[in-house]
């Protein structure tokens, strides 16, 4: 039996009220709100975050391989699953790769996984970050978001907490959306022809994973159905043939449509709020529709995600559509009149890479001095090639003191810094995110997160930055719990 | 500390400075030519009389040819030197040393520096290929981390504080009125300074130093030499340099509110000079006073105050230019303006100028006092370069 060990989802600090959109152009935006990722994000750092809150649950869970999906990566050529491999600190012979391009590769990537019984501990992540033009549909019901799922055997060391039952696919060619390589926009033929289409191929799936797991409809407990083409979404949940309470809240309102990311995204709030024995599904629609069938076990009873998605979506702050559209590129406000960050030497960056990536310092074994970054001279004793490894990335800290500065370089002034003191030890001075200026304070708590400085030549910097621990909401503070059980 | 010192060894005997500015007609070769021959004309020389010469540059120009071509050396030993802000000290420091080691009769230091050229605002450090995770604040908002700080661990109220930094601010503008090189000659209200625009923390634009292009230069002899080159040499009495580790940006026990590079090289400096009493003996000092806060914590580092009383000093006009230790009284890195390399040599310029009787007479120091400071730091809270000087007028 394979199945999932352990899921999170990741969803960005940020909400956009698609409000927003007609109060400035008269038309577009809607109800609700929809996710957007940080200025510092990317669907890599999302892909991290989603992954080491996954990983936070299993701790010794250590994949064979890391693959990562996505529709809008931060590199071509170059493997995005690589740099996540070595944010999460994983061993070297792990291996890592990318699902690259179609929306329909998210759910594929989590379907292979799942079928491959035999083959190890896969980490499968699904990130994205879904645009359009301004006032677009695409813009106001897109969201951002990834989703991370720990895939192994059943006797592999960590229980099973939802074994696959199985599903089915069904492949289709015909225009509903498209982009070719380097455009920002996608774009979507008549409406009603992919509706039409996916209801019959989201429905010839569903009785196909029934049939070849043995289920009946009414035996299902929860099921999403997720997709970019909201009204084809919501007509195949219609003929299902499940009581509509069975039908889960796709997110739609609150995150947004998550493209890659989203058959992750809402299977990990699924399994959150599941207790065990209970069949859950979800059906994909990208050119074609794909469904994937798991029960959970006993084990998800004493299975507790660190940052659970409803508590993400509850604790978020909005921004303005100015900054959104800024963040997204499609405005570009007077920078500060400072140079422009220089691109990153690959040498450089290679020979740190525990520090860059994994944010790991050094301590020195006589003294106990922390040093971050490492060091291999003791700042006390002189001891001289005498250091641990020393991990910080999983470290709260607390704020010994900042400032605000209105003009350094910044993708999104101003820069919001502070010197950190960590638990367990060690001081670093280092940039906050998902902050606001005014809400910071002296002694207020931090966790660091994985995020991208900046991006020169093509080059993208990534590096850590620390985000306010958030009681009630973000963080993954001691006092967060499960909410399994609520709704 | 370990160091000998070389006090009455070595003497200035001529100085040159530019006036500080936006020299938007002025490259750096003039400005380099100006104070230069300014230094030259001072102490009778000429530059086939000057055995060796440092420049001291920060980013203006690469090795000792920035310099030997514009004044045309031939055949000279000519240095660049680079020290973050202490860049201008350094240069006098190389050459002071030269000159005391006997391997040279005459030595220069010029500093100088075209900062206007870049087209930014504020400075801006040369890029070196790099991992891409070093910090990329500005100056302001490291040194913005020390008012608060400061206040916290002394009991200073948020509004006391921003009086203490606009009085330091306002003192300084009020001094580089007076001055005809500063690059700000205006007084300016402490409701000004309090309602300027912020750049980093609570620190405003007139809590910063002012952005200049500018040069100066000094010209050492052996002191025995002295009185062949003027009839008020300037001798050195101390020089004390000191590079921190970079310990403080992630030593715990670092606490922002003072920086122990610069009274590390204080208590090197007075020991040097023989100075018991700083407050007591000094005419004058000159101070890196690169934002409000750097000045306020420098007094303390420098032994003018005690720990935690700084504050109450600046608002009792004790560093005034007519208080009992005039500090900065040529406006400072804030109104004298601050082209990086120049900045250490405009310091002794100050010394230079006041200690020999020579400022214009509405901001000359009267005093009994032989003694002045100059003090020139360069990096950042935690992360920094330290250098302090005492120059005096009489042997002894």
């Amino acid at each position: 039996m394979r199945g999932i060990v352990s899921i999170a989802g990741y969803v960005p600090y940020r909400r956009l009220q698609r409000s927003a959109v007609a109060q400035l152009f008269g038309k577009g935006g809607g109800k609700g709100t929809r996710s957007v990722a940080s200025h510092d994000e990317d669907t890599t750092t999302m892909g991290v975050e989603a992954a080491r809150l996954a990983l936070r649950s299993v701790p010794d869970a250590a994949p064979d391989a890391i693959w990562f999906a996505t529709a809008t990566p931060a590199y071509l050529d170059k493997t995005n699953a690589v740099a996540i491999h070595a944010a999460l600190r994983q061993p070297s012979t792990a291996a890592a790769f990318d699902f690259g391009g179609a929306l329909r590769s998210g759910v594929g990537a989590l379907q292979a996984s799942l079928a491959a019984e035999g083959t190890g501990t896969t980490l499968v992540v699904v990130s994205d970050m879904r645009d359009g033009l301004p006032t677009s549909t695409d813009e106001a019901a897109g969201g951002d978001g990834a989703a991370a799922v720990v895939v192994a055997d059943e006797g592999g060391g960590r229980p099973v907490i939802a074994e696959y039952l199985g599903g089915a696919s069904v492949s289709d060619e015909f225009l509903d959306r498209w982009r070719t390589p380097g455009e920002r926009r996608s774009k979507v033929w008549e409406e009603r022809f992919g509706e039409t289409r996916y209801l019959q191929v989201g429905i010839e799936a569903w009785e196909s994973a029934l049939e070849s797991t043995g289920l009946d409809a009414r035996q299902v407990d929860q099921v999403a159905v997720t997709g970019m083409h909201a009204r084809a979404s919501r007509a195949v949940a219609g003929k299902l043939g499940v009581e509509g309470n069975i039908v889960v809240d796709d997110l739609a309102s609150s995150v947004g449509q998550t493209g890659c990311a989203h058959p992750g995204l809402v299977l990990a709030s699924m399994l959150e709020r599941s207790g065990p024995g209970q069949v859950v599904a979800v059906v994909t629609l990208a050119d074609g529709a794909d469904v994937l069938i798991l029960r959970t076990t006993d084990a998800i009873s004493s299975w507790a995600p660190a940052d659970p998605v409803a508590r993400q979506i509850a604790g978020a702050a909005d921004i303005g559509y100015g900054t959104f559209m800024t963040w997204r590129g499609m405005v570009t406000p007077e920078p500060p009149r400072r140079p422009e960050p220089q691109r990153v030497s690959a040498s450089a960056a290679w020979r740190s890479e525990e520090w860059k990536f994994g944010f790991v310092g050094s301590r020195d074994r006589s003294s106990g001095a922390v040093h971050l970054p490492p060091s291999r001279v003791s700042m006390r004793g002189g001891a001289v090639d005498d250091m641990d490894p020393f991990d910080r990335a999983d470290a709260e800290a607390t704020i010994v003191t900042y400032t605000i500065d209105r003009m350094a370089y910044s993708p999104s002034p101003p820069v919001v810094f502070a010197v950190l003191d960590f638990d367990g030890g060690g001081r670093f001075p280092v940039e906050l995110t998902d902050v606001d200026p005014d809400e910071v304070d002296i002694g207020d708590r931090v966790t660091m997160t994985f995020r991208k400085l900046f991006t020169a030549d093509g080059i993208h910097d990534y590096f850590w930055k620390a985000k306010p621990v958030r009681s009630g909401g973000r963080g993954h503070g001691a006092n967060s719990t499960s909410d399994r059980g609520e709704t | 500390m370990a160091s000998h010192g070389i006090k009455d060894r070595v003497a200035i005997v001529g100085m040159g400075c530019t006036r500080f500015a936006e020299h938007w007609d002025k490259g750096l070769d003039d400005l380099i030519i100006e104070a230069s021959g300014d230094a030259f004309a001072s102490a009778g020389v000429t530059k086939d009389d000057v055995d060796a010469y440092w420049l001291g540059t920060a980013q203006s120009g690469m090795s000792g040819i920035t310099l030997a071509r514009p004044l045309q050396l031939t055949g000279k030993p000519v240095t660049r030197v680079e020290n973050y802000c202490t860049t201008g000290s350094e240069a006098l420091r190389a050459a002071a040393y030269a000159v005391a080691s006997g391997a040279y009769d005459v030595a220069m230091a010029v500093g100088a520096e075209k900062v206007k050229d870049s087209g930014y605002q504020g400075l801006n450090a040369f890029p070196i290929p790099n991992d891409g995770t070093a910090r990329t604040l500005t100056a302001a908002a490291m040194f913005s981390m020390v008012a608060p700080a400061y206040g916290k661990k002394y009991g200073v109220s948020e509004d006391q504080l921003t009086e203490v930094l606009a009085r330091i601010s306002w003192k300084n503008h009020r001094n580089g009125a007076l001055n005809p090189r500063a690059q700000f000659r205006k007084e300016v209200s402490t409701d000004t300074i309090c309602a300027s625009p912020r750049v980093a923390g609570r620190l405003g634009v007139f809590d910063c130093a002012g952005v200049a292009d500018g040069a100066a230069s000094a010209i050492v002899v052996r002191a025995e030499d002295a009185h062949r080159y003027t009839d008020k040499p300037l001798y050195v009495k101390a020089l004390s340099f000191s590079a921190g580790s970079g310990s403080g940006l992630i030593d715990p026990d670092y606490d922002y509110t003072w920086f122990p590079e610069c009274a590390q090289t204080a208590q090197d400096a007075y020991r040097q000079a023989g100075i018991t009493d700083p407050r007591g003996q000094l005419a004058m000092a000159e101070v890196h006073d690169c934002f409000t806060p750097t000045e306020l914590v420098l007094m303390e580092d420098l032994g003018f105050a005690d720990r935690g009383t700084a504050w109450k000093e600046v608002l009792a006009g004790t560093f005034d230019l007519t208080g009992e230790l005039p500090v900065n009284p040529d406006g400072g890195l804030k109104s004298f303006g601050h082209p990086v390399g120049a900045s250490g040599l405009r310091m002794f310029f100050e010394a230079w100028l006041q200690l020999r009787g020579e400022a214009t007479p509405e901001r000359q120091i009267t005093t009994d006092r032989t003694l002045a400071l100059t003090h020139n730091l360069g990096g950042y809270p935690g992360e920094m370069v330290s250098f302090v000087s005492v120059v005096g007028t009489e042997l002894g």
